[in-house]
């Protein structure tokens, strides 16, 4: 067993090709997951210099810490109302564009699919900024409502292109075969074709929380530091550096809900799925 | 012959597209309990005749009576027809039982009357035990039982199906059509049948419309279709035909209604090519630059060469003006 771990006997056991290929992994990994593991080191060390590889001293301190301070717990909760808001207001909207844009054939169709990618085509701080000239005027700066706007915007891409491309992936004969065997439109609709769909819309759905939860720049901008969502909570801290470990605990408890969806969603989300989306037709 | 009741009748109807094709002036009295079959190459119109009856496109003029009921105005939902499409008929979401159960539950059949059924219909597409497989674990043509096997369950007083086999292999179509047959027997419904597949035509249908760019070439019996074709694209199109020229007019005669002597005569052949294909033998045979095919039995074919001489007697046969 331990003779095949000589790296000449693996050579020649897999073969060239599979050996480069396993050296490039190698790297790939260490590349990709270090800096994670690093992170998951700091979050659980009490006492930390930074030389050195391994922490003093190490700890359950920093989490005690953050659940103790009542900014930080609030803004976790701040990023979980507005994530849920934007998903489901952001559903409402979305959706039925979605369908729209999948079943009918109406001039601009092309044109109203591209408007999505725009906001995404410009510098977002120029966005933001312009937006919030506008929010000024309508008093939404520092607000739930400006948030959930801001993040909606960031969402819509996705929210719009995926369902829809998984809508057009519904046969219209399956549509027929409900309308004949005496289902209204609204029923064809909520009994086969929005079930149907579900997938894409699920993984559309996935995107636009994640996305909420880990959204900063326009937040700041927007919220105005009132509306303090875990994100810009980490700015602060990152930017006064007192103790790196706060920063590492709260990374963690960013990556868990995004972990936990992404393992529930794991059958829908896949290259096919999203790439599915960006179909023009 | 009794007077037969009038299922479907469709007066002077027309559907048009956009683009200027379509349909139009569509007359046709379909009678209860009859098997009728809309026939002709893709693009003749067929199926969009069948989809306005069964609601899924609007008429542009004339009208649709089913059982005397005049159906143009009304959705699908509250047509009294039902249909089976090529493909994707069933909801994959659903198991069997629940796509064969979707239509009973939205007439609020109680569950127990559903459920048994549900357990006769998969009895008659010998179906039984699948109520709880996905369709996606089922073969084309187990999934287009389903599907027969859903319409019948909503008792239709007419049964569409638009090509519900062409998608399925060789075998299993054959096998589907023996079926199709026997169960419309059985229940005695009314069928409008689409397919352009002149075989299936023949087979399944008590009569057949052979469409053509919109309009019907003629209307009979398999039998009358055959044997004296109105035009001749309905010669063409159906069964194997030769078109021998004479003169200004076209001669149209089948390969069997052929015959085939061994040396000199008033109308002679060279045979260029001799094929086995077990009861029978096909032979062609080329005169001046028509080549024309003939079946002729294996006592014959055992005595001919290629190349040798043959006399011809044309039988039954239908002539057509050049011009046609």
């Amino acid at each position: 067993m331990f003779k095949m771990l000589n790296p000449r006997r693996f050579y020649h056991a897999v073969g060239k090709k599979k050996f480069l290929e396993f050296i490039l992994l190698a790297v790939f990994i260490l590349f990709f997951y270090e800096p994670l593991l690093n992170m998951l080191m700091l979050a659980f060390a009490n006492e930390y210099n930074v030389p050195s590889v391994l922490p003093k001293e190490w700890g359950f301190k920093w989490w005690g810490y953050v659940f103790g301070q009542k900014s930080l717990v609030s803004s976790m909760i701040q990023s979980f109302i507005i994530a849920i808001a934007t998903t489901v207001i952001s559903m409402i909207f979305c959706i039925p564009a979605a369908y729209s844009l999948a079943r009918f054939q109406y001039p601009g169709r092309k044109v109203f699919m591209l408007s999505f990618l725009l906001t995404n085509a410009f510098p977002k701080l120029g966005i933001y900024t312009s937006i919030a000239v506008l929010f000024y005027k309508y008093g939404l700066m520092g607000t739930y409502a400006g948030v959930i706007i801001i993040h909606m915007i960031n969402s819509m891409m996705f929210m719009v292109w995926l369902p829809s491309s998984a809508f057009r992936n519904v046969h219209r004969q399956q549509e027929e075969a409900a309308r004949d065997a005496g289902a209204s439109p609204v029923r064809t609709f909520f009994k086969v074709t929005l079930p149907m769909a579900m997938p894409g819309i699920a993984v559309a759905t996935l995107y636009t929380f994640l996305g909420s939860m880990e959204e900063a720049q326009g937040t700041m901008l927007v919220g105005l530091a009132r509306i303090q969502t875990m994100p810009v909570a980490m700015y602060g801290i990152v930017l006064d550096s007192s103790a790196i470990q706060i920063g590492a605990v709260f990374a963690i408890l960013l990556i868990i809900p995004s972990a936990l969806l992404i393992f529930v969603m794991r059958k829908y989300i896949g290259p096919e799925a999203i790439a599915g989306g960006f179909k023009m037709k | 012959m009794e007077e037969r009741k009038v299922k479907l009748e469709l007066k002077d109807m027309a559907k048009k597209y956009d683009n200027g094709d379509g349909v139009e002036h569509i007359n046709l009295k379909v009678y209860e309990g009859e098997i009728v079959t809309f026939l002709g190459p893709s693009g003749c119109g067929k199926s969009t005749i069948l989809r306005t009856i069964g609601g899924f496109m609007d008429v542009t003029d004339g009208d649709i009576l089913v059982d005397g009921q005049s159906i143009v105005n009304l959705p699908p939902e509250k047509r009294p027809t039902a249909m089976v499409f090529q493909s994707y008929n069933l909801w994959p979401h659903m198991t069997i039982y629940e796509n064969l159960a979707f239509g009973l539950k939205l007439r609020k059949v109680p569950k127990k009357e559903i459920d048994a059924e549900i357990k006769k219909m998969l009895e008659l597409v010998s179906m039984s035990g699948f109520e709880k497989k996905y369709p996606g674990q089922l073969s084309g043509g187990q999934q287009q039982r389903i599907a027969i096997a859903r319409s019948l369950l909503l008792k239709p007083s007419l049964l569409l199906l638009d090509e519900p086999f062409s998608a399925l292999d060789a075998k299993i179509r054959q096998q589907m059509r023996e079926e199709l047959k026997k169960i419309q027997s059985d229940l005695g419904i009314t069928v409008i049948f689409v397919t352009h597949d002149q075989e299936e035509a023949m087979a399944l249908s008590h009569r057949i419309v052979v469409m053509n760019k919109g309009k019907f070439d003629q209307v009979g019996t398999p039998g009358e279709i055959y044997d004296s074709p109105a035009t001749l694209h309905v010669a063409s199109f159906i069964g194997e035909m030769n078109f021998i020229r004479n003169g200004g007019s076209t001669i149209a005669v089948r390969p069997e209604d052929i015959v085939v002597n061994k040396g000199h005569g008033p109308m002679e052949a060279v045979v260029r090519t001799i094929m086995m294909l077990g009861h029978y033998v096909v032979l062609t045979v080329q005169r001046g630059n028509e080549i024309i095919k003939c079946y002729v039995d294996r006592e014959l074919s055992d005595q001919l060469r290629e190349g040798d001489l043959v006399n011809l007697t044309i039988g039954k046969h239908t002539v057509f003006s050049r011009a046609a």
